[in-house]
């Protein structure tokens, strides 16, 4: 047991950490590994690796992200800004190598080898723009003299803009709701918040009209029969397999002729195995993950710790809810992983530092610390 | 935290502070603002998350259920059929349970594997069939229904994924081609498609099973009027004069004189309904209920009692029978030419076709028509059996008509409706409509309709036994069984014309004569002259002996007490009647 007599850095963050936030993100973890089981080896098989191979790569890619989902909830809230500043930073300047180099893989880039090791650079500059924009709308609040509002447009159509230029549709869209929660958490006039809502769904029609496979899934979602939705029904057939107990370990089928079984569509491969219980439980996950995290945010008396976990908080809830309701034939199928669960190293990576910044910025902080760090944030030309 | 923002507001430009008002509004508390909008996202992901877990309890449950629906319903894809018994109890029908292989294509993950797999271990399934059906995106897709539980077995153990087995029933015929027609047959979903199977699903049985009530309970077996000891002596002796006058075909019926029951019905050729390919060769329709035919001079029983009937003639009355009788440009002959005048009971036995002709032109073309109808032999004979067919009757009917058509010429029935007409001539006067199931007399009696007085019932009896003591019909008297009999050669009508070398040659007999119980119908089609029938193609020469046969082995078997030295008809039948007028 870690004492509390003595003030180590451990013993000073295990006590003000959320305990009970850190165990749901482990077992999340953990599930992760479990259904990567389950969902991996075929797909493996399939293009002709090692069965193991993306289970093995996913328990390697444990390791770095755990590290990092600690060392990062070490960090303070102004480390955090920087962190997040340079993370951003070097994100950007990746997307931009990537559109300069990287691969074009089914029509889009998005990976760029370094040093042998492929890299998703949009994956790791979204936690660090949600926190970036919660930083400048906490500034607006605060120190109006500085044009923060313009700078969280700005960093915004930057990030976007690139991420259409790969095209990455699933991201921007994330990005994008993120950014226009924080909008509306900021506090701004509920006008613009529907200014705010009513061009997006202005960008969507765009979207839908301007791009066709935008719009061929819209509209096999909204008319099944208009074209092929082999992987929905599938999915779909996967959950009424299962039931509520699953067929058992290893007697899935939909893992077998789903492409993407091992990441878009592992809540239903989960389902099939081992039942909808399983699925709630996920489910119960996240939402006392994102719960927890908002409540945390609702009471914290820091303006940029507030925002950043909210907005921390919305990006991994929209993630999970966007993949899950795709999964359930809830949304139109969207290329969207589920946060912890589905493979991807890059992925992994970013999830674990957002919520490591997510467990640091909702770490119980002494008032007079807080008092002090927003003293010392509001020196001018300080952070 | 509000305080540092009170303080730099006045210092603020203008223009920022519109920009600022414009976003946040004015004279608001931000932090507090912020604070309950987080409060607000918290119940926004509350709804969400609780939309996305209603999703999944919901698809639980219709999937559960689903699930729960196919396993209760495995064993009733072939639904459930009721036995069917012959009248002693013996099982002409029965279910047996056999695995049948599916696939759900869906399922399948290397379908060339699994292809490979099972042609291999089912050499007689068709590799493209079996490509093309899993190929296909249903989701089940039957690969070869009713395999043996060895093959169940060696495909199991292949443990090809997307495969697998429903127990169906399958339908078992035990007697085989003895009940073929009159038992029809299912398809492979256990449909009756003829016969009697036919009958019980078009009388509650297929909205049974459309209910899904007709699964596995135990249904009461249905009884038939059929006796199959019978039945298979009938057909034994039918086949064998099929060979031996080499017939086209060869039929046979017995049927209950009282009950209307039939207790035997053969048509040959026939087939094995437990090998459904063979009953749709257009050869071996049932040629009793199913074809239509010229019944010869059987037709003389029913004109002949048509002027007893009507009182207007007796057994002495003459007819002239001294050569031809012309009529137009048509002639009519008799085989075996009396030439004299004769009595109405030589008509008979002498089989004259002129003095039939006679006889029915005496009651007049009306009275003719009018007793053939009241016979039943003017409209088509509807049984249980769904296999039926009208009689072909001519369309305007004169005088031409009613003198071929008194010697069974020119008018074709079902061969089981004249057996019927003959029926009501000698029990006694009744019409009793046939039937395949067990009938009782009063049931029978019921459903009559007195058609002949008991006089010409008696007289026509006293006919048929003159008929077996000194007619055509001596062939087929079996001593002890009293029997009577009437013959009757149907030239057939070939390229237009009648020939003399192609004829349906048939027997009738009831025995026993004086007190009838039954009524034998032997036909046989086309049979040819033989050395021992002196090159004779004549129904008495083939037909009766055959008649003779099947008597000599069924009277035993319908628990008729033979007896021996009985007098001659005229004394037995005649007086009898006299007595009891």
């Amino acid at each position: 047991m870690i004492s509390r007599e003595q003030r180590t850095p451990f013993s000073e963050w295990w006590w003000t950490v959320d305990r009970l936030l850190l165990a749901a993100i482990v077992v999340l973890m953990l599930g992760g590994v479990i259904l990567s089981l389950a969902a991996s080896p075929p797909v493996a098989t399939r293009i002709g690796l090692d069965s193991f191979h993306f289970f093995n790569r996913h328990v390697m890619f444990l390791l770095p992200s755990f590290i990092v989902l600690i060392g990062v909830s070490f960090l303070s809230p102004r480390q955090i800004r920087r962190s997040a500043l340079v993370v951003f930073a070097v994100s950007v300047a990746l997307i931009m190598a990537t559109l300069l180099f990287g691969p074009e893989v089914k029509g889009s880039r998005r990976w760029i080898t370094i040093l042998g090791i492929n890299i998703q650079a949009s994956e790791s500059a979204k936690p660090a723009f949600v926190v970036l924009a919660a930083w400048l709308f906490s500034e607006s609040a605060r120190r109006p003299e500085m044009p923060a509002t313009s700078m969280a447009v700005g960093i915004l159509l930057l990030l976007v803009t690139l991420l259409v230029m790969e095209p990455d549709f699933g991201q921007t869209m994330l990005i994008l709701m993120s950014w226009g929660a924080l909008f509306f958490i900021a506090g701004m006039r509920i006008v613009w918040v529907l200014g705010l809502a009513g061009v997006a769904a202005a960008g969507l029609f765009a979207a839908y009209l301007f791009v066709p496979h935008v719009a061929g899934r819209i509209k096999r979602f909204m008319n099944p029969a208009s074209g092929d939705t082999y992987q929905v029904d599938t999915a779909m057939e996967a959950f009424s397999n299962g039931g509520w107990l699953g067929l058992g370990p290893g007697e899935g089928i939909a893992k077998r002729s789903l492409p993407d079984s091992h990441t878009d569509f592992v809540f239903a491969v989960g389902a099939e195995e081992f039942g909808i219980v399983l699925c709630l439980g996920i489910l119960a996950l996240y939402a006392f993950i994102v719960l927890r995290t908002l409540s945390r945010a609702y009471a914290s008396e820091d303006l940029f710790a507030r925002f950043a976990a909210a907005g921390l908080a919305i990006l991994f809830g929209v993630q999970a809810a966007i993949n899950m309701a795709v999964n359930l034939q809830l949304l139109p199928a969207k290329g969207m992983t589920l946060p912890f669960i589905s493979y991807g190293g890059s992925s992994m990576v970013s999830l674990a530092y957002g919520v490591g910044m997510m467990l640091a910025l909702t770490r119980h902080r002494p008032q007079i610390e807080v008092e002090s760090a927003s003293r010392a944030s509001a020196t001018p030309g300080y952070a | 935290m509000t305080e540092p923002v009170t303080i730099r507001v006045p210092t603020e430009p203008w223009r920022r502070r519109l920009i600022r008002s414009l976003l946040y509004g004015n004279n608001v508390d931000r932090v507090a603002k912020a604070r309950a909008r987080v409060g607000f996202a918290m119940i926004a992901f509350a709804v969400v998350y609780a939309v996305i877990g209603i999703r999944l309890a919901t698809i639980a449950m219709v999937g559960d259920s689903h699930s729960a629906r196919r396993s209760g319903s495995q064993d009733a894809v072939a639904t459930a059929r009721p036995d069917i018994l012959d009248r002693n109890g013996a099982i002409l029908a029965t279910d047996v349970k056999s695995p049948s292989l599916f696939g759900e294509p869906r399922r399948i993950i290397d379908k060339d594997e699994a292809v490979e797999l099972l042609t291999a271990t089912l050499p007689d399934l068709d590799t493209i069939e079996v490509r093309d059906r899993l190929s296909s995106k249903k989701g089940f897709v039957w690969l070869k229904r009713e395999i043996t539980p060895q093959q169940q077995q060696e495909i199991r153990r292949l443990g090809i994924p997307g495969i697998g087995f429903l127990r169906e029933n399958r339908r078992i015929y035990p007697s085989g081609p003895a009940v073929s027609h009159l038992i029809g047959l299912v398809n492979i979903d256990n449909q009756g498609i003829a016969g009697i199977e036919k009958w019980l699903d078009s009388n509650g049985l297929a909205d049974l099973h459309r209910a899904g009530f007709a699964s596995d309970r135990l249904q009461q077996p249905v009884e038939l009027a059929i006796d199959l000891r019978v039945e298979h002596a009938l057909r034994d002796e039918l086949l064998k004069a099929q060979e031996k006058y080499k017939a086209k075909a060869a039929s046979g019926l017995v049927s209950n004189v009282r009950t209307g029951e039939i207790v035997a019905m053969v048509s040959l050729p026939d087939f094995d309904p437990n090998n459904p390919r063979e009953a749709h060769d257009p050869d071996r329709i049932n040629r009793l209920t199913t074809g239509v035919y010229e019944m010869g001079s059987t037709f003389k029983t029913l004109t002949l009692a048509m002027a007893l009937d009507a009182g207007k003639a007796n057994l002495n009355t003459l007819y002239d029978a001294r050569g031809a009788m012309r009529y137009g440009k048509f002639a009519i002959h008799d085989t075996h030419p009396a030439g004299r005048a004769i009595t109405l009971s030589e008509v008979f036995t002498l089989s004259s076709n002129v003095g039939a002709a006679r006889v029915a032109l005496s009651q007049g073309v009306e009275a003719h028509r009018a007793f053939l109808k009241k016979l039943g032999q003017l409209d088509r004979l509807r049984t249980e059996l769904p296999e039926s067919t009208a009689p072909i009757v001519p369309k305007r009917w004169g005088e031409l008509n009613t003198v071929t058509i008194s010697f069974g010429h020119g008018i074709a029935v079902a061969p089981l409706q004249a057996v019927m007409g003959i029926n009501a001539v000698i029990n006694g006067g009744y019409l009793i409509p046939p039937t395949f199931l067990k009938r009782t007399e009063q049931e029978a009696l019921a459903l009559a309709k007195r058609v002949v007085r008991k006089e010409t019932s008696d007289k026509i009896r006293y006919l048929m036994r003159l008929n077996a003591e000194v007619g055509t019909a001596k062939q087929a008297d079996v001593k002890g069984y009293y029997i009577g009999g009437k013959t009757g050669t149907a030239e057939k009508v070939v390229n237009g014309r009648y020939s003399k070398k192609q004829v349906l040659n048939s027997f009738t007999a009831i025995l026993p004569a004086d007190n009838p119980q039954y009524q034998l119908l032997v036909m046989l089609d086309e049979p040819k002259g033989l050395p021992e029938t002196h090159g004779f193609i004549t129904s008495g020469w083939n037909a009766v002996p055959t008649g003779g046969k099947v008597i000599a082995r069924i009277a035993p078997l319908l628990g008729l007490e033979p007896r021996f030295d009985l007098p001659p008809s005229e004394r037995l039948i005649l007086a009898a009647s006299r007595g009891t007028p």
